[in-house]
């Protein structure tokens, strides 16, 4: 169980650049909870993740998962217990590294990272199995490095990494978005599989709304900082894209109105 | 260049070859330019000479020296990663101080070794020409040194000091603190410049507080003569070409100060300019041959 609670951050605070990007966002993850992220662009939703998994001190709230209180842990910390995929392909993988050079740094999270051998040899049977379930052939170019693979093999070596030690919960952040829609249909197809066979607890954000309501058992709006929708089980598999733009334009229409009522 | 120069530059070349692997290992594995070791190799000749002069055993004293240079890159590491200050005004604050700390150790500008037993001792007293014994010994222990960090390299530990300089969030969210690992890798590095000037010191007699200056520069040449000329495509060839590339450096300063056109010479107040002139000619030379072979 992760619990959220009044997590409030601002970028540029006193400045006049000042933004509330997160307005206290309260949310409980229960174990195995797959929860879709949507939300307009400057919603807030990478700033949740970013907060979580502590690239960004926060302003005020507090961040549980399970007993562990892990609000004041440094990124590193809690990258024990988190693990994240991200938009950009190059940012998951270290790219001079090989790729079973990479997959032993992840088979170590959460490890000291002493002066034993880098990559034993009963890590590469475990590495090959591994990488034979992405159906890339990857399992074959253990020894390459990283840089030379494609946006989409990066990107599936990502998850693979993320997932290879059982995180508590798995942050992902529009990790499709940078790879053209057939390599992002089997990254996604990846993702639902790892997760599903893992029984893992995921955030994922999206921008694409059809599949927000496809994938997992629950779904989060948010909007200017605060979550406005939190919809799970069958009342989320009821819902349609067009329910979910209804409720988009209404914080929107609100705030239109609001916005006109300052004019008068 | 007579045989007694060229295996002066030998000597050089292996004794700066510490030096060198250790700005291979800030500038290009961390991707952290450290400009300490302009304080450093002096403080390791300085903690040498002291040592050496209290009757410790030159050996032991290349150990102490190595531990002065390894606290001296940590203060720099920690300088960057706790306090915040950027890498190089951060080596560049700890290598002022060491002038000042430096001149305390020793409690004067220089000093001399003469009489004093050295590391090379062994080797003269069975015989070896003292020409010879230098580059020999420094050779297997640079080589030594080089078999030691391409192994580090390929641990748990150093698989994350590579990720630490080429993707600082990949390698944080998997788990590692970078900070730890910065301060270790230039306390390191620094500790490679100390023994330097240990040797150094060792083999020219005298431990001098301005023996560093150029040190960085020197160093950063000899590694990028040494891609240029060698590659650098995986961590053992990076290695030795560094090493390699020490060498080669040392050998033209040599061939450059043998020269003589007319009656002009360079003197050695000229290396400066040399370095400059080498380091500008390996960082154009891949891109002139390729412009060459395009053609
Ligand atoms: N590092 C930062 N520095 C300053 N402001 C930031 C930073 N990161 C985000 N912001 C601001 O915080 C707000 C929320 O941004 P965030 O990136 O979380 O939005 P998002 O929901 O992920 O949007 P998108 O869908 O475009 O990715 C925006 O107004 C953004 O400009
Ligand atoms: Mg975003």
């Amino acid at each position: 169980m992760i619990e959220i609670q009044d997590l409030v951050k601002t970028f540029h605070r006193g400045s006049v650049n000042e933004v509330l990007a997160l307005a206290g966002v309260n949310l409980q993850v229960r174990r195995g909870d797959f929860i879709t992220v949507i939300g307009s662009n400057g919603a807030g939703k990478s700033t949740l993740l970013n907060c979580l998994a502590g690239s960004y001190p926060i302003d005020s709230g507090q961040i549980k998962i399970g007993e562990r209180e892990i609000t004041r842990w440094p990124e590193h910390q809690r990258a024990t217990l988190i693990s994240r995929v991200f938009q950009d392909p190059l940012l998951g993988t270290c790219g001079p590294l090989s790729i079973e050079q990479n997959l032993a740094l992840a088979n170590r999270r959460g490890r000291v990272h002493g002066l034993n051998k880098g990559v034993k040899r009963s890590d590469r049977n475990l590495f090959r199995k591994q990488l034979s379930q992405l159906g890339l052939g990857l399992e074959n170019r253990l020894k390459d490095s990283v840089g030379l693979l494609s946006g989409g093999q990066r990107q599936a070596l990502t998850l693979l990494m993320a997932t290879l030690v059982k995180p508590e919960i798995l942050l992902l952040d529009e990790h499709t978005a940078a790879l053209d829609p057939k390599t992002a249909l089997q990254v996604l197809e990846l993702t639902e599989q790892l997760i599903a066979e893992q029984h893992l607890t995921a955030l994922m954000v999206t921008h694409n709304m059809r599949q927000a309501l496809q994938l997992g058992n629950r779904l989060i709006m948010l909007h200017a900082g605060r979550i406005i929708l939190d919809v799970s089980g069958d009342e989320k598999s009821r819902m349609t894209v067009e329910d979910l733009l209804e409720k988009f334009y209404a914080v929107r229409g609100e705030e239109f109105v609001s916005d006109r009522m300052l004019l008068v | 260049m007579t045989y007694f120069a060229f295996m002066g530059a030998l000597e050089q070349g292996f004794a700066y070859g510490f030096l060198v692997l250790g700005v291979y290992l800030t500038f290009r594995v961390l991707d952290f330019p450290d400009l300490t070791v302009d304080g450093s190799l002096p403080l390791g000749a300085a903690v040498s000479a002291v040592a050496i002069s209290a009757g410790i055993d030159p050996f032991v004293s290349l150990l102490f020296a190595l531990a002065a240079g390894f606290c001296a890159g940590m203060v720099t590491g920690i300088l960057n990663t706790k306090f915040g200050i950027l890498h190089l005004l951060a080596s560049i604050l700890t290598m002022i101080a060491l002038y000042s700390i430096n001149l305390r150790v020793m409690g004067r500008p220089n000093l001399t070794l003469l009489g004093k037993p050295t590391v090379l001792e062994p080797l003269t007293n069975a015989g070896v020409g003292m020409f010879n014994a230098a580059p020999l010994l420094f050779g297997i222990l640079s080589v030594l040194a080089l078999l030691l960090l391409f192994w580090l390299l390929h641990t748990a530990f150093g698989l994350a000091m590579q990720a630490t300089g080429a993707n600082k969030q990949m390698i944080t969210s998997q788990g590692v603190n970078t900070d730890r690992i910065i301060i270790l890798t230039v306390g390191l590095s620094n500790g490679l410049a100390a023994a330097s000037g240990a040797l150094l010191c060792q083999s020219q007699g005298a431990a001098d507080v301005n023996m560093g200056v150029g040190t960085i520069v020197a160093g950063l040449a000899s590694v990028i003569v040494g891609e240029t000329l060698f590659g650098h495509r995986s961590i053992g060839r990076a290695l030795l070409a560094a090493l390699l590339g020490s060498l080669v450096y040392r050998l033209a300063i040599a061939l450059a100060l043998s020269l003589k056109l007319g009656n002009f010479s360079f003197t050695p107040s000229d290396l400066n300019l040399l370095t400059a002139l080498l380091v500008v000619i390996a960082l154009t030379l891949p891109g002139l041959r390729r412009k060459v072979l395009r053609r």
